[in-house]
C-alpha cells in the first residue's frame, strides 16, 4: 500500500502525463527491493525487456543502471534484484 | 477481421506450415496484438513487450503505440506511413532521461553557442534565430538508431521498438552552419556538441549530450528546427527548437536544444564514447574520424529500408483481385534508386513504380499490385536499393544494441 502511494505520487510530481502506476510488477520475493527503479524509470522497462534475459544478462543490466546511470542501489540488493528479475522477468527454458 | 476459422484455413492452406518454419521464416501473427512485428511479417517482438504495450495519447498526440511511460517513448503506428510525410501528433516519441521539461516557453528560451573553437560565444532568443537568419527548410526521415530493434533475434535489451521509431517531416528553422559563421568558426574546430534541456532523474545519470562531425555540421541542410510540417514543433519532439541532422540517425537530432559548443576534441561522455556504438567496419556507413578512439564506432547515417504498409501477414486475397503492395522506402541521404517487390521468396523481383521525390532523405513511395491468380499462400517482399548501391539486408545483421536492422520483410498473404 505505501508502495503504491509513493508510486502515485512519484507520477504525479515528476510526470504529471504518466499513466504509470497502471504498471504492476508481479508479486513476489525482491520485489520491494526492484521498486527503487521507479526513481529513474517507469517499470514497464521490466516487462518490455522479458522473458529473453537470463540472471546473468538481468545483473548485467542492473549493473549498468548503477555504475553508468548511478542508480543509487546498495551492493547488497543487486542479487535480490537480479533473481526476482530472472525468476520472474527472465528467459524461459 | 478474419474469423477464426479462416485463419485456420489460412494455415491449412499453406499446405506444410512446417516446411515453412524450417525455411526459417517468422511466426505468423495471430490475433494481432498493438504493435504485432509478426504480423508485419517479421519476428516478433519480446513477448513481454508486445503483453506490455498498448495504445496510449500524451497530451497533444494521438494514440501511439507505448512502449515506456517515463521516459517516454512511443512508437507510431503503421498506418500513419501510409502518407509519405507523417503527422506530427502521430510522430514518435523518443527521450532517454526522465527529467524532461514539462512546459518550456518560447520567450524563455536560448541558445548558447560557445566552445573553444568559436571566436566569439553567442546568446541567441528564438525571436533572434528567427529574424536574424535566413530561413532553410528540408524534408527527412527522423529515425531511431534501435528502431525495429525488439525484431532482433536472438532478442537484445533497450527499447523494444517494432517499425515505428521513425517519420518523415518537412523541417524548418535555420542552418546551424550560419549561426556557428556568427559565433565564428576557428581552424581546428572538429565536433559540434550538442545538448537539450533534459536531463536525468538523478545528478549522478549522464546528461544525454551527444557531437557531430564539423563537416556534418556546416552541411546547407543540418537545420536548428523550429517548424516540423508548418506548425511548431510538438512538445515531445523537441519544442521549441532541435536539432536535424538529415540522413544521420535520430540520436543526434537533440530536442529542446540548448547548447551548441564548437570544440577541438572530442566528446567522450557515455552517449558518445559507449552508447550508439557499432562494431568497426560491420556497416558501410561513413565513419566519424574523430571518434574512433575505441574499438568501435558511433553509428552515423541511416542504412538503406523499407516498409510494406499495405498489407498484414496472414492477410487473405480473392482469386482474380489484386494484391496491392505499397509502402515507403528511405536511406542515408543518397536517395532511392528502386524498390523491387517478390512473390515467390525472392526468387524473382519486379520494379514498384516510386512515388514523388520528395527529396534525398525523405520517404518515397512506392506501389505495385500484383495478380493473385492462383489459390495458395505467396510470401510477397519489397526490397529498396539506394542511389549509393546499398540494399536491404537479407539476414539481419546482428549487433550488440540492436542498431540498422533493415532486413527484408516478408508477408504471408493467402489467395482464396
Amino acid at each position: 500500500m505505501r508502495l503504491a502511494v509513493a508510486l502515485i505520487s512519484l507520477a504525479a510530481a515528476s510526470c504529471a502525463w504518466a499513466q504509470e502506476s497502471r504498471v504492476v510488477l508481479k508479486d513476489a520475493p525482491g520485489k520491494d527491493k526492484v521498486m527503487q527503479c521507479v526513481a529513474c524509470h517507469s517499470l514497464d522497462y521490466i516487462q518490455m525487456n522479458s522473458h529473453f534475459l537470463d540472471k546473468a544478462g538481468w545483473t548485467a543490466s542492473v549493473n549498468k543502471m548503477i555504475n553508468v546511470f548511478g542508480a543509487p542501489i546498495p551492493k547488497e540488493d543487486v542479487e535480490p534484484i537480479a533473481d526476482y528479475l530472472a525468476q520472474n522477468y527472465g528467459k524461459r527454458p | 477481421m478474419r474469423s477464426r476459422s479462416s485463419r485456420r484455413s489460412f494455415v491449412a492452406g499453406l499446405a506444410s506450415a512446417g516446411a515453412l518454419a524450417a525455411l526459417g521464416l517468422p511466426r505468423r501473427a495471430i490475433g494481432a496484438p498493438v504493435g504485432s512485428a509478426a504480423e508485419l511479417g517479421f519476428t516478433e517482438l519480446p513477448d513481454g513487450a508486445l503483453d506490455e504495450q498498448s495504445l496510449y495519447a500524451l497530451p497533444g498526440k494521438l494514440p501511439l503505440i507505448k512502449k515506456t511511460f517515463r521516459p517516454p517513448n512511443f512508437e507510431t503506428p503503421v498506418e500513419y506511413f501510409r502518407t509519405p510525410i507523417t503527422p506530427n501528433k502521430a510522430f514518435f516519441v523518443r527521450y532517454h532521461l526522465a527529467g524532461i521539461p514539462q512546459s518550456i516557453k518560447a520567450d524563455d528560451w536560448s541558445l548558447d553557442v560557445a566552445g573553444d573553437s568559436v571566436e566569439r560565444p553567442l546568446k541567441l532568443s528564438l525571436q533572434q534565430l528567427r529574424k536574424e537568419f535566413e530561413p532553410a527548410q528540408v524534408t527527412a526521415v527522423n529515425q531511431c538508431s534501435g528502431n525495429r530493434r525488439g525484431l532482433f533475434e536472438p532478442h537484445v535489451p533497450g527499447v523494444e521498438w517494432g517499425v515505428g521509431a521513425m517519420g518523415n517531416a518537412v523541417w524548418r528553422g535555420v542552418r546551424l552552419k550560419d549561426v556557428l559563421a556568427r559565433a565564428g568558426v576557428r581552424s581546428g574546430a572538429l565536433e559540434v556538441v550538442l545538448d537539450g534541456a533534459d536531463q536525468g532523474a538523478i545528478d549522478k545519470t549522464p546528461d544525454f549530450v551527444k557531437s557531430i562531425p564539423v563537416d556534418v555540421a556546416l552541411r546547407d541542410e543540418t537545420l536548428i528546427a523550429f517548424e516540423m510540417n508548418g506548425e511548431p514543433l510538438p512538445h515531445w519532439n523537441g519544442f521549441p527548437a532541435r536539432l536535424v541532422v538529415p540522413g544521420w540517425t535520430g540520436t543526434y537530432w537533440v530536442k529542446h536544444l540548448v547548447s551548441v559548443k564548437l570544440m577541438s576534441t572530442p566528446e567522450k561522455n557515455f552517449w558518445m564514447s559507449t552508447a550508439y556504438r557499432l562494431p568497426r567496419g560491420l556497416f558501410k556507413t561513413p565513419t566519424f574520424a574523430s571518434q574512433l578512439y575505441a574499438p568501435n564506432e558511433p553509428i552515423t547515417s541511416m542504412v538503406v529500408n523499407s516498409l510494406v504498409t499495405s498489407l498484414r501477414s496472414g492477410q487473405q486475397v480473392p482469386r482474380g483481385k489484386t494484391i496491392p503492395v505499397r509502402g515507403i522506402a528511405w536511406d542515408g541521404g543518397s536517395g532511392i534508386d528502386a524498390v523491387e517487390v517478390s512473390s515467390d521468396f525472392g526468387g524473382s523481383w519486379q520494379p514498384a513504380r516510386l512515388g514523388k521525390d520528395l527529396g534525398r532523405y525523405s520517404f518515397r513511395e512506392f506501389a505495385l499490385d500484383l495478380p493473385a491468380r492462383e489459390p495458395g499462400a505467396l510470401v510477397v517482399m519489397a526490397r529498396a536499393t539506394a542511389k549509393s548501391g546499398e540494399t536491404q539486408a537479407n539476414r539481419l545483421i546482428f549487433n550488440p544494441a540492436g542498431y540498422h536492422h533493415n532486413v527484408i520483410q516478408r508477408l504471408y498473404v493467402e489467395v482464396v
